[in-house]
């Protein structure tokens, strides 16, 4: 097993996507298949941008499971996702007009990481979001 | 088709690095929501947008996508250049809208 941790400030728009980018390399030189690894980038940009529009800050956790497995779990300090039935409906964002302006807030970034990911856990409160997910690699 | 002819056969302008004009342009995505970028498009079109902001670049790497065309004559910072040149990714620039880049780039086959 091997684990490695990244931090990731709020509104840090200018870094946003370096974490993903580091974890989409380090994977790759591992010898992850292209698609999966694909997969798993789009999956952690979208939590990644998630991160840094929405929340306080927080850590990404990369963990590489012996038995060809891949879980990232995303944890932040809140405010929490108000509702998250609504989060995860396509389209639906409360991303604010500044991050619209970058193109963020199409509201398909839960929907995206859903979709992408062979597992999906979400839990959230005002003090932090917890949002884990694995890839079969 | 290679950035490279690309390059040759639009005239556009373009930043670009060596690396970045040898790689293969499977088709072509038009987008300037990043999510839906990031979603929809598949590895190796060109994304026409009229974004400019830095972030395009991490979505392209990520999406391994070609090459990026800048529509409509938007002014790309220099941070997202730099950037670009740095991961090995050709920035195009036009005055020709999204709909325009793509017509022409039907035309020539992408």
């Amino acid at each position: 097993m091997f684990d490695q941790h990244y931090f990731v400030i709020k509104d840090d728009y200018a870094n946003a996507g370096k974490v993903s980018t580091n974890i989409k390399t380090l994977l790759k030189q591992l010898g992850v298949d292209s698609n999966i690894l694909r997969r798993i980038a789009v999956a952690c940009y979208e939590a990644e941008i998630n991160m840094i529009i929405h929340s306080y800050g927080g850590e990404i956790i990369l963990t590489i499971l012996d038995e060809g497995y891949v879980n990232l779990m995303f944890h932040d300090h809140g405010p929490g996702i108000e509702d998250i039935e609504k989060a995860m409906t396509p389209g639906y964002s409360t991303a604010s007009k500044s991050a619209r302006e970058f193109g963020f807030g199409a509201g398909m970034g839960l929907p995206n990481i859903k979709r992408m990911s062979d597992t999906f856990d979400l839990t959230t409160s005002t003090s932090g979001t917890r949002l884990k997910i694995g890839f079969k690699i | 088709m290679l950035v490279k002819e690309f390059k040759e056969k639009t005239g556009f302008e373009v930043m670009a690095t060596p690396k970045a004009l040898e790689k293969e342009i499977s088709g072509v995505f038009v987008g300037d929501l990043l999510s839906w970028v990031m979603g929809h498009s598949k590895p190796g079109q060109v994304w026409v947008t009229v974004q400019t902001h830095l972030n395009i670049v991490a979505v392209c790497a990520l999406k391994d996508l070609s090459a990026l065309v800048i529509a409509s004559s938007a002014q790309v910072p220099k941070e997202t250049l730099d950037k670009a040149m740095e991961e090995d990714i050709a920035v195009f620039m036009t005055d020709l809208s999204a709909y325009e880049v793509a017509k022409k780039a039907a035309e020539l086959g992408c």
